[in-house]
């Protein structure tokens, strides 16, 4: 974390990365970036960021940065238009497409990227005046299914219970979630738990993640079993007699049926390990923990939530806290962690597919309250389509018009090479971004006509996000909006008011829209509904720019406090009661086979975000996991003739992708993992979307992106090497590759069997023509490392040589990154390895016996009137041939001259 | 009563061998050092330096007349040997002295090959081999002085160098492709070009002379493709030729020089031979350094040490118009070796290291010869350097750092 300068005021924002909603203090600096500290005012982290966090300020340049609006009709090529134009065409293209094809052949797809009020008015133009409920979002991928297990369990989408609640808790199960990565200041509390109150900590995880290695007990479980191993638990509590059935029989319902199917798929601990692949023992462990630990905490992620049967096992979980009633009180509760900084901000807007508004759906009375709050000419009649299918409408060319905001499906979606393929067919392809470039904007280059708007990016706009908590906070900005940037909320009422909807959209800043939002909140609502922040519908200007993080629910009237929900019933279903889920026999969508008999598990590294359109411009944030990888299980790796260190092509019946092989014993056997975040635009052949099924969940769906069929082949590269340049890189096509994130200038790390001469010739057309070149050629291994230097300054290399030498990129890279370079350093650069230390001989003195100056004048320092005789003594230094004897002479007499002070 | 040793030369191999000897043995020998020039005996490497004004020439001595006189040698400097009595064991000098010996070592050096072409007598063609040359050379050569010097190997180089540093507009000619080319390969040779023009000098290769060209003295130099190059003095520096006659019309055996066994016996008993005047296995070395490790095993023989000379790697490493270089061994790298290269002609650094199988067999360095005796090491025992191949060419200490 940066110190912030003393004595200027910091901008109090929020992090753009996790759910857990950390406080940022920012600062701007001169050069457009900034310094970044945690908030220690903000509950949600006091004070404490993550590495991803804390980098915030290397990621700020405008290099890359989409900066005015641009529109390519076919044929044709992007080219600069002003706003009028760019705005003008999107409101005509969609009123076109409206017209012509009718409302349902319009979609948007938005981001939990998006601020609260970016969410509120795209949510409220598609949904209220164009017509259509073809609004979904990248959270369809993160926390579809919690959000629908919350429903289905408690009647809304709530998290019962607060952060607070795992500093309280004596035991904390974590399921599916790498939290020490994935929410790592959150999962501070939860070692801090563990060491201030003892709790115990529990990883079900298939696969041994940095997570598990601090955990009591892991349950390496086989992938998709979640739900198993949570029936077999209430069966186990059912059967020593641990729940609590007043709880039960006045709060809830269905509980019988939900045991009933609960017994069928895991009859008592034995049953329980044998489907869940786990040991007995440690299943009777867990159990009993569970059983005799009051305060549980069950925090769960995208291992639960990314499945065909996500909203099952989210059931199954919330089963067995709703059975002991352990919910809503201090130090208990099922609880969701939120994947993206604003999913749930999404989620209280109403942005997804198959919700309204403000937590409503669409029963009559629900569009009847909706459509009079926004006098609405024009209210969708139903859901539409979740994010899967709504490709798919693209795909099959039912959907013609599409705006992508603030998120990268190309890269993310699961079958992401068919997504592709779908966007070149549409008629209107509007996509509003940060940057000039990614997969999603490449794909729309088939597309007839495609129009980028230059989206305001994390410190340039002012807004809300929701964490994981329920925790309002503001976003704010602290940059000046960059080129002609605008907020994404200006975008859309720009639009709408085009479309002839000025008067629905007159905003004038986001407090506005935070006022309606709020008031649609509580409109009518009278506790009925878990989403009320009526208190929040009369802020001023001013409040909302000084607005404090704030829970909801925050009604109308009632003192602002953090609440807990569920202790005592109350639920959010017609007759208050929570409903008990019976979840279907659990197993993996799709089957492994003789051709894939491996199980493709994704997910995160700790220092990357998403599609790394941010944090890839971090250079401390790429050396954690600097390539493209597979984990694999050292037995299932030498079955498939991989080598640990080379290279891999996984394959499923989608697509493939070549990973960098790791052996990890942590990982289960028959089970693969490989990392979201690289795709076109930073890698060659490593976009893992591409290689994933789009089975989804029936009631969230959300695909199944963790336990996709696949098998792994070795693929040989004779030779590996690195790039490095202060302009662009450009490498022969064919040749594997990832970009590297690197201060002043680019890096590519890469791999390839063209041969020496190959390189040697591309060397000379990457490196700047106007330099001093160096080169260390070993031709008959295949190595040519050359580096070019101009005015002293190191301006660029090529390194490859053969797979098994290894170079410590991090030196070469160090050095480019210093630019200017010792001798020394100069010296010994192409040979990769690390000078520190090394002392400088500096120049031959005596070539006879190969000794330095530095050496010399040591010897000359140490005595009294030293001379030459003495120097041969110590160094032999000109004892044999003597031509440096005049040398040595001379180096005494200017060392003996006077030192002027 | 010691024996009496007899060296035939005042040269540095003869100094050397003084030198061991009276570290190893002060007394037990009566030395008598008869040498040709008239002075002490003085570091030839630096007459380059004494040509070029960059050390006074009453500094090159290698030991002041002092310590001659400390370790007892009889120093007959200026005075030739005429002859040399095996059977009689004494050698006869020009003015007609006689010294019996009970030990005798030629270290009689070498002396410049002749131009084979007509004018190669003309009064202004000088050669380059000792002080008298230097001498003349300094005499002649002065600001504007057009001089060409033909032979690009070390001593025409340096002749060239110190010539062209005393003012002289210097024309440096070779009959080869490349300069040094019996000691480096052409990359390291055309760094060396590059430098050695930074001097102020012109560089000709391929230069084949005809002849000189002249009537009272040599006005210039004609080559076979017919150019000229007019000269007021032309230094000739086209190889060396040990001084072996003395020995031969002393019927000790001699082929191109004295002929030395492992022992530097020659075929007479108690005869020995050391320095470039000498033929070990077939080869005459022409640098200090052979003739130093000779001086030392000779010294070590003459104490009674059962010591056996296997002959010097064939090494330069020398400091030439004011660059480093080094080669050793099979530097130009034949079939069945590979060669690794480093290069950073900016920073005047070029490396080649020569491998067969796993061992070390060749190198050429320039500009940086901090690793040479590494690597000379590495080529004369053999060791294996697979294991350390991808750093080698980077130096011992990066090496050993990464062994560590």
């Amino acid at each position: 974390m940066n110190a912030l300068p003393p004595q200027q005021p910091a901008t109090r924002t929020a992090c753009p990365y996790c759910g857990v909603g950390c406080g940022v203090l920012a600062v701007a600096d001169l050069n457009g970036g900034a310094m970044i500290a945690g908030d220690p005012d903000h509950p949600a982290n006091f004070g404490r960021l993550c590495s991803k966090g804390s980098a915030l300020g290397d990621t700020l340049s405008l290099d890359r940065r989409l900066l005015h609006p641009m529109i390519r009709r076919a044929p044709g090529v992007l080219g600069r238009v002003d706003w009028d134009t760019a705005l003008d065409a999107v409101a005509s293209g969609l009123r076109t497409v409206v017209d012509r094809d009718g409302p349902e052949a319009v979609a948007f797809y938005l981001s939990g990227q998006l601020l609260t009020e970016d969410y509120y008015v795209a949510n409220k133009l598609m949904k209220g005046f164009l017509g259509s409920s073809n609004v979904d979002t990248n959270s369809r991928l993160c926390m579809a299914s919690s959000v629908a297990g919350h429903r289905r369990a408690f009647g809304a989408d709530i998290v019962p219970g607060t952060y607070r609640d795992i500093d309280e808790a004596d035991l904390i199960v974590l399921v599916g979630s790498n939290a020490a990565w994935c929410h790592p200041v959150l999962y501070q509390r939860m070692i801090a738990a563990k060491r201030n109150r003892g709790a115990k900590l529990i990883v079900i995880d298939p696969r041994r993640t940095a997570t598990a290695k601090d955990a009591d007990l892991f349950l390496p479980i086989a992938p998709g079993m979640d739900a198993a191993l949570f029936c077999g638990l209430l069966v186990h509590l059912a059967d020593t007699l641990a729940l609590d059935y007043a709880y039960i029989d006045r709060h809830t319902a269905g509980f019988v049926e939900a045991l009933a199917r609960a017994r069928e798929i895991a009859a008592n601990p034995a049953a329980t390990a044998r489907a869940t692949g786990l040991e007995q023992a440690d299943v009777a462990h867990f159990f009993e923990l569970f059983r005799k630990t009051e305060r549980v905490v069950t925090c769960f992620s995208q291992g639960v939530n990314q499945s065909a049967q996500g909203t099952d096992k989210v059931n199954a979980i919330i089963n067995a806290h709703l059975a002991t009633r352990r919910i809503g009180r201090p130090g208990m509760g099922p609880f969701s962690l939120t994947g993206q900084p604003n999913a749930m901000g999404g989620r209280e807007v109403g942005g997804l597919s198959n919700q309204l508004a403000a937590h409503m759906g669409f029963s009559p009375e629900e569009r009847d309250r909706v459509g009079r709050f926004w006098r609405a000419p024009c209210l969708a009649a139903k859901e539409g389509l979740k994010a899967i299918d709504l490709f798919e409408a693209i795909e099959r060319g039912s959907i013609k018009a599409l705006w992508v905001m603030a998120t990268n499906p190309v890269v993310s979606l699961p079958r992401a090479g068919a997504v592709r393929h779908a966007l070149g067919k549409l008629d209107l392809f509007i996509v509003s971004e940060n940057v000039l470039d990614n997969d999603t904007i490449a794909a729309g280059a088939e597309a007839r006509t495609q129009v980028l708007l230059p989206g305001a990016a994390w410190g340039e706009k002012h807004g809300t996000v929701t964490n994981s908590e329920r925790r309002i906070s503001r976003q704010r900005a602290f940059l000046p909006l960059p080129g002609e940037a605008r907020p994404d909320w200006w975008i859309v009422t720009e639009v709408a008011r085009r479309l002839g909807f000025g008067s629905a959209f007159a905003f004038g800043g986001p407090a506005d829209i935070f006022r309606e939002h709020a008031a649609l909140s509580a409109f009518e609502n009278n506790g009925e509904r878990d989403f009320d922040i009526g208190a929040l519908a009369g802020i001023s200007d001013a409040a909302y720019g000084a607005l404090d993080p704030v829970m909801w629910p925050a009604r109308a009237g009632e003192p602002s406090r953090e609440q807990r929900f569920f202790a005592a019933g109350e639920f959010f279903t017609p007759d208050r009661r929570a409903r008990f889920v019976a979840p279907e026999r659990p197993r993996p969508r799709s089957a492994t086979s003789k051709y894939f008999p491996l199980r493709l598990n994704t997910g995160r590294v700790r220092d990357q975000w998403h599609t790394m359109t941010r944090t890839g411009m971090s250079p401390r944030l790429g050396t954690h996991s600097p390539e493209p990888f597979v984990e694999i299980n050292p037995a299932d790796g030498e079955a498939a003739l991989l080598a640990d260190g080379g290279f891999a092509r996984i394959t499923t019946s989608h697509g493939s992708a070549i990973l960098k092989v790791r052996f990890d014993a942590g990982q289960r056997l028959g089970s693969i993992f490989a990392p979201i975040h690289w795709s076109e635009a930073t890698a060659a052949y490593a976009r893992v979307g591409e290689m994933v099924t789009a089975a989804n969940d029936p009631f969230s769906g959300q695909p199944e992106l963790k336990a996709t069929p696949a098998r792994a082949e070795p693929v040989e590269f004779a030779y590996v090497g690195i790039a490095l340049s202060r302009g662009a890189i450009t490498l022969p096509a064919g040749t594997w590759f990832a970009r590297q994130a690197i201060t002043g200038g680019n890096a590519v790390l890469f791999a390839t069997n063209e041969p020496f001469g190959l390189w040697h010739e591309h060397a000379r057309t990457l490196l700047p023509a106007d330099a001093e070149l160096a080169e260390y050629i070993d031709q008959s291994r295949g190595l040519i490392r050359i580096a070019a230097f101009r005015a002293g300054r190191f301006d660029g290399c090529i390194f490859v040589g053969p797979a098994q030498s290894q170079p410590q990129w991090g030196v070469v890279r160090s050095l480019f990154e210093a630019g200017i370079l010792a001798e020394q350093e100069r010296r010994t650069l192409l040979s990769g390895r690390s000078a520190d230390g090394m002392a400088d001989t500096g120049p031959v003195i005596c070539a006879c016996f190969g000794v330095g100056l530095a050496a010399i004048q040591e010897v000359v320092a140490a005595g009294r009137n030293v001379t030459v005789d003495d120097i041969g003594r110590t160094l032999r230094a000109g004892t044999n041939c003597g031509s440096c004897l005049p040398e040595l002479r001379g180096i005494i007499e200017r060392s003996a001259s006077p030192v002027v002070p | 009563m010691s024996e009496p040793l007899v060296i035939i030369g005042n040269g540095m191999a003869g100094a050397r061998l003084c030198e061991e000897l009276s570290r190893r043995a002060l007394g037990r020998y009566a030395i008598a050092v008869v040498g040709q020039e008239p002075q002490l005996a003085y570091n030839r490497v630096l007459l380059s330096s004494v040509l070029a004004g960059e050390v006074p020439a009453n500094e090159i001595a290698l030991k002041s007349s002092g310590w001659w006189r400390d370790r007892g040698v009889t120093l007959c400097y200026g005075d030739a040997v005429t002859a040399v009595d095996v059977a009689k064991r004494m050698v006869t000098c020009a003015d007609g002295r006689t010294l019996e010996f009970a030990k005798l070592v030629f270290a009689t050096g070498s002396r410049p090959i002749r131009l084979p072409v007509t004018g190669a007598d003309l009064p202004g063609v000088v050669t380059f081999r000792d002080m008298a040359d230097v001498a003349t050379m300094s005499r002649a050569a002065g600001r504007g002085t057009r001089v060409v010097v033909i032979g690009g190997g070390l001593l025409g180089i340096e002749a060239a160098y110190g010539l062209a540093k005393a003012g002289a507009a210097v024309t440096l000619v070779h009959l080869m492709d490349r300069l040094m080319d019996r000691q480096l390969d052409r990359r390291a040779a055309a760094l060396l070009k590059r430098a050695v023009e930074a001097k102020g000098i012109a560089v000709m290769l391929e230069a084949a002379t005809a002849r000189l060209i002249g009537d009272d003295r040599v006005e210039a130099v004609e080559f076979k493709d017919g150019r000229t190059i007019a000269a007021d003095i032309v230094v000739v520096a086209v190889g060396i030729k040990p001084n072996a006659e003395i020995a031969a019309a002393a019927s000790i055996a001699v082929k191109r020089g004295i002929v030395i066994d492992d022992h530097l016996s020659t075929s007479a008993a108690d005869v020995f031979a050391i320095g470039e005047c000498a033929e070990h296995r077939g080869v005459c070395y022409g640098l200090v350094q052979p003739a130093n490790e000779q001086a030392s095993v000779l010294a070590e023989r003459l104490c009674g040490r059962e010591v056996r000379y296997d002959g010097s790697v064939n090494a330069t490493n020398l400091k030439v118009s004011g660059v480093h270089v080094f080669s050793a061994g099979d530097f130009l790298g034949g079939a069945g070796t590979e060669s690794v290269v480093l290069a950073d002609p900016a920073l005047g650094i070029y490396r080649k290291l020569v491998i067969a199988g796993d061992r070390l067999v060749g190198a050429v360095l320039y500009g940086d010869t901090v690793d040479a005796l590494w690597y000379l090491e590495l080529i004369r025992t053999g060791i294996p350097v697979e294991h350390f191949r991808e750093t080698l060419i980077f130096g011992r200490a990066l090496v050993e750092r990464q062994a560590a």
